[in-house]
């Protein structure tokens, strides 16, 4: 029996063991070049990508453990997929930037694989204790993250401020589970739904069910709990940005969609109003304070708001064709918003700041960084063929069909008004001349990362096969 | 004789080349120069080609069609194929980009993007021309605005910036409400029993949609292809683009990509949602008056030579706007004949402009005069241009404004304006009045720039046309009077596939 849950876990335990392998690794050899670990913290996170996707087939129809406190599903896989791949792009690309900023390179990758395995937690949770565990971990390694630049006081205000908000918000989160295992009597999802079903909600369960969903919308930083975003985005050292605005985003919607797609689907009427509310602030309150930013973080920490917002349009839309849009959303969402950061990392790591116009004139000095930024923006503000287009047509799509032609109507419009500052990102590497600037010097590493970012966002412009996994998931869990 | 794919060839021929040039050394200038003529004599040809044998051969219905299923389970395919209304418009697509290469010969700042660019914005305007799936035909559609920015941004004069970030934002709105009608079109569609829904535009065409909805989805396609379209109030954009644009690019934009909005109105709006159409015939009606109307009122009041023709632009397509909306089939020939004899003629004008920018270094009609002496082609194409734009008998401009003005006058017998007034009779008035208006201000062009004395020590020492630059002259020059004097192979070409559009 054990051997058995052992076996379904095995993605989580390797996951467990890279960690604590690149710790021990560091602690280990002191001295010399300690590049290989980040190297290795990426093939380790692919290798355990490849053994993830072999669990695909034999999860056809859901697997509970422990009586249902996990369940292990394809949805859940998907959303792995997107960790594992995130942990090996982010690894990959701060190659370079850790060996030169940071004296603890080990930690650095063993606190991105602890992340990584809360999130996945998060992914298969089947009762709310489980997805605690997994939010406080997956949370708790990113507070550290974010402050470890060490050297800049930037790093660890952002790092302080993330730490008061996002406890903050667990204690929310408690505060919400307790109330709806003190109405409902249980914490498994489906024992929740079996009670739902029979009693109807109580007022108890909806203020419960209120804060628990508060928790999440701060995780996937929707408008009106946004605030945390710029600072903390601003401030950490960029490759973990990048991760914490892709993967750590993702596992708040994973989190979301399990919960509210899941027990609570039958009671869509009751929470969908909310979901629509955040969603549509989310796309316009985002895009209206990402136009004039002059710091390119703190742009697309906005940006990250407004298209959280577009991802809920898929919850929103509570449909089977709405999961499959918001998993095929957030899983280019990572290929499109990490690769920019990675852009950003490079740019930022030889001019030395992040201002938009440090890009001046960068499509001279750099074309090849310059043109891979301009698909990844582009991708970002959803212009066919690439990536971004088609996550959010997929989005919209299950909007129009559940009938939201105002929310969609908000989108589109969004959309355009999103382009605005992207382009001005473009205006400056293409129109705005050099002026004398230096030619950035690039990183190896990261360099890699992003030929592969930009690789997948053009590659998912036949988004087919993605799809294709995407729907099975959907349909296996609704 | 037979090409297999030749609608894919066309489309990825200047995507190919785009490619090719982007690997090609920045300081290659000749095989940048000449691989993209290579691309666009391609797509000259085998449009020319391709008209020739749909004139000859089939006479109806879509031909030269390709198919791959692109994502099995919503439905979108790539489908293309053309019938003679798409093929009218690939073919002035193919002559405006000719044109518009050799008049790019002499961009020597960042050649290897420019071109690029506007490779790859030919492959989205032949795209459009050609897509019969709903989708791809939205693709292609961004392809060809978003490229505009970069080449406005960079390439431009004057206030380029603003130019580039107005036109771009104004044009994404417009495809934004084009989406939402087409998801709309989507879901709503009455398909057959057990058929899965499809963006295939020949099936959405066919299928029914209820009135409410077609009144819904048509007006908010007309918003978002009559944006692209120029259509009054949403102008504002194209002069301040078409001024700002460097002289390729402003062919091509006002030659071409402005018809993409009418196209789309023709093809998606009407095409597929007839009853949609006749609520709004009004609407579209009215409003191409006021544009036919106003264009050339404030043509007549600019001083910069490319506002006048861009204001003239605006104008015009009032003019192929109105033929829509009489919706009958003189007059839709008439208003595809506009767009391809529009394309034409401001393509010449704008690459005319260029040229006399480039020597006289100002584009001030109070500034210049006498120009005819130096340069007698140039003075000589504006002319025919200019004669074509208010529709002298002989040029192209004459055939497709009278055809969409008798269509005009007959259309719409049941709306009256007020007490009885027949509505339609009254804004084909409307809009033969304005023509006069167009002759004034052409002649008055005709007159600073070209005729009158000169100022001998500015312009005494400029020179005609040479040797790539004719090109342009000839081909677009000679097209306009070949039209006029001998329109039928192409309102034929067109009236082989209006049916489709004229239900009852």
């Amino acid at each position: 029996m054990m051997a058995q849950i052992l076996e379904q876990l095995r993605p989580e335990l390797l996951t467990l063991g890279s960690a604590l392998f690149v710790i021990l690794a560091d602690l280990i050899q002191v001295r010399g070049n300690r590049k290989w670990i980040g190297w290795f913290s990426a093939a380790a996170a692919v290798a355990i990508l490849i053994v993830t996707a072999g669990r695909w087939q034999g999860l056809e129809r859901p697997v509970p453990l422990w009586g249902g406190v996990m369940v292990l599903d394809r949805l859940g896989l998907i959303f792995k997929a997107i960790f594992l791949l995130g942990v090996a792009i982010a690894a990959a690309g701060s190659v370079d930037f850790a060996s030169q900023r940071f004296r603890h390179i080990g930690e650095y990758y063993g606190l991105l694989f602890f992340s990584a395995l809360g999130m996945m937690l998060m992914a298969s949770a089947g009762d709310l204790l489980t997805l605690y565990l997994g939010l406080e971990l997956a949370t708790l390694s990113l507070y550290v993250l974010t402050a470890y630049a060490k050297i800049s006081p930037r790093s660890g205000e952002a790092g302080l401020k993330y730490l008061i908000l996002g406890a903050t918000a667990s204690a929310v989160y408690l505060y919400g589970a307790s109330l709806v295992y003190g109405t409902v009597g249980t914490t498994l999802f489906s024992a929740v739904d079996t009670h739902i079903s029979i009693n109807g909600i109580s007022a108890g369960f909806a203020v419960g069910g209120l804060f628990v969903l508060a928790a999440f919308a701060f995780k996937i930083a929707a408008v009106p709990f946004h605030m945390w975003a710029p600072d903390v985005y601003q401030g950490a050292p960029t490759p973990v940005t990048g991760f914490l605005s892709t993967a750590s985003k993702a596992a708040g919607f994973a989190a979301i969609i399990r919960v509210l797609l899941g027990p609570m689907l039958d009671a869509a009427s009751g929470w969908q109003v909310f979901i629509i509310a955040l969603s549509g602030m989310s796309m316009i309150v985002g895009n209206l304070l990402a136009l004039p930013q002059r710091d390119i973080k703190r742009m697309l920490a906005y940006s990250g708001v407004a298209q959280a917002g577009y991802a809920l349009v898929g919850v929103a839309a509570a449909s089977r064709l709405g999961a499959l849009g918001a998993t095929f959303f957030l899983f280019q969402y990572l290929f499109t918003n990490l690769g920019a950061f990675l852009v950003v990392t490079i740019v930022g790591s030889s001019v030395g700041d992040d201002r938009i116009s440090s890009y001046n004139g960068l499509s001279r000095r750099n074309p090849g960084l310059s043109l891979a930024m301009l698909v990844l923006l582009l991708s970002l503000g959803g212009i066919p063929p690439l990536s971004g287009f088609w996550g959010k047509l997929f989005l919209f799509w299950a909007g129009v069909q559940s009938g939201l032609y105002g929310l969609v109507f908000i989108g589109v419009l969004a959309s355009v008004l999103s382009l605005y500052y992207y382009l001005m990102v473009a205006r400056a590497m293409y129109i705005e001349p050099a002026a004398g600037r230096p030619v950035v010097r690039l990183q190896l590493s990261a360099v890699i990362a992003v030929v592969v970012c930009v690789l997948m966002v053009v590659g998912l412009a036949y988004p087919g096969p993605i799809l294709e996994l995407a729907h099975k998931a959907a349909a296996a869990f609704l | 004789m037979s090409i297999p794919h030749p609608l894919t060839i066309i489309l990825v021929a200047p995507l190919l080349a785009a490619l090719i040039v982007m690997i090609l050394p920045r300081r290659n200038l000749l095989a940048i120069r000449m691989v993209s003529a290579a691309a666009a004599s391609i797509g000259l040809v085998l449009s020319a080609w391709l008209c020739y044998t749909y004139l000859h051969e089939h006479r109806g219905g879509l031909q030269f069609a390709d198919r791959a299923s692109w994502v099995v389970g919503p439905g979108i395919s790539y489908y293309v194929a053309a019938d003679g209304v798409s093929l009218s418009l690939v073919l002035l697509t193919g002559l405006v980009i000719f044109c518009g290469v050799f008049a790019s010969w002499t961009v020597v700042h960042r050649t290897k993007e420019f071109y690029c660019l506007l490779l790859l914005l030919v492959t989205g305007v032949f795209g459009v021309f050609v897509s019969q799936d709903l989708f791809f035909f939205f693709l292609f559609y961004e392809m060809a605005v978003l490229p505009m920015y970069l080449l406005i941004g960079i390439w431009g004069t004057g206030p380029k910036e603003y130019s580039a970030i107005k036109l771009t934002l104004y044009l994404l709105v417009g495809s934004a409400f084009m989406l939402v009608g087409m998801l709309g079109m989507y879901f709503a569609a009455q398909l057959p029993l057990g058929q899965p829904r499809t963006f295939d535009l020949t099936v959405l065409s066919k299928a029914g949609y209820a009135h409410t909805f077609q009144v819904v989805a048509f007006f908010l396609l007309y918003l978002g292809f009559g944006i692209l379209a120029g259509i009054w109030p949403l102008h504002t954009w194209s002069p301040d683009g078409h001024a700002s644009a460097p002289t390729a690019v402003s062919m091509l934009h006002a030659g071409v990509l402005m018809k993409l909005g009418a196209y789309g109105v023709l093809r998606v709006g009407i095409g597929c949602l007839p009853e949609g159409a006749q609520a709004w015939v009004w609407l579209v009606g009215a409003i191409a008056v006021i544009n036919i109307v106003y264009g050339s009122y404030v043509a007549m009041g600019q001083r910069d030579l490319k506002y006048v023709i861009a204001y003239s632009s605006v104008s015009h397509m009032g003019v192929v706007m109105l033929g829509l909306a009489a919706l009958n089939e003189v007059a839709l020939n008439g208003a595809v004949l506009q767009m391809f004899s529009h394309g034409i003629m401001t393509g010449l004008f704008f690459a005319l402009v260029g040229l006399v920018y480039e020597r006289s270094h100002t584009r001030d009609i109070e500034a210049m005069g006498g120009l005819a002496r130096q340069m007698p082609g140039i003075a000589v194409a504006f002319t025919i241009g200019g004669l074509a734009s208010f529709g002298l008998p002989g040029t192209s401009g004459f055939v497709a404004e009278l055809l969409v003005f008798l269509g005009t006058f007959r259309a719409h017998a049941g709306s009256y304006l007020i007490g009885g007034i027949p509505l339609f009779p009254i804004l084909a008035v409307g809009a033969v009045i304005a023509i006069v208006v167009t002759a004034t201000y052409v002649l008055r062009v005709l007159q600073r720039v070209f005729h009158g004395p000169i100022d001998e020590s500015k312009y005494g020492r400029l020179t005609d046309a040479r040797t790539t630059e004719w090109v342009t002259l000839v081909l677009l020059g000679g097209l306009l009077v070949l039209i006029g004097v001998y329109p039928s192979p192409l309102t034929t070409l067109i009236g082989s596939s209006l049916g489709q559009f004229l239900r009852p």
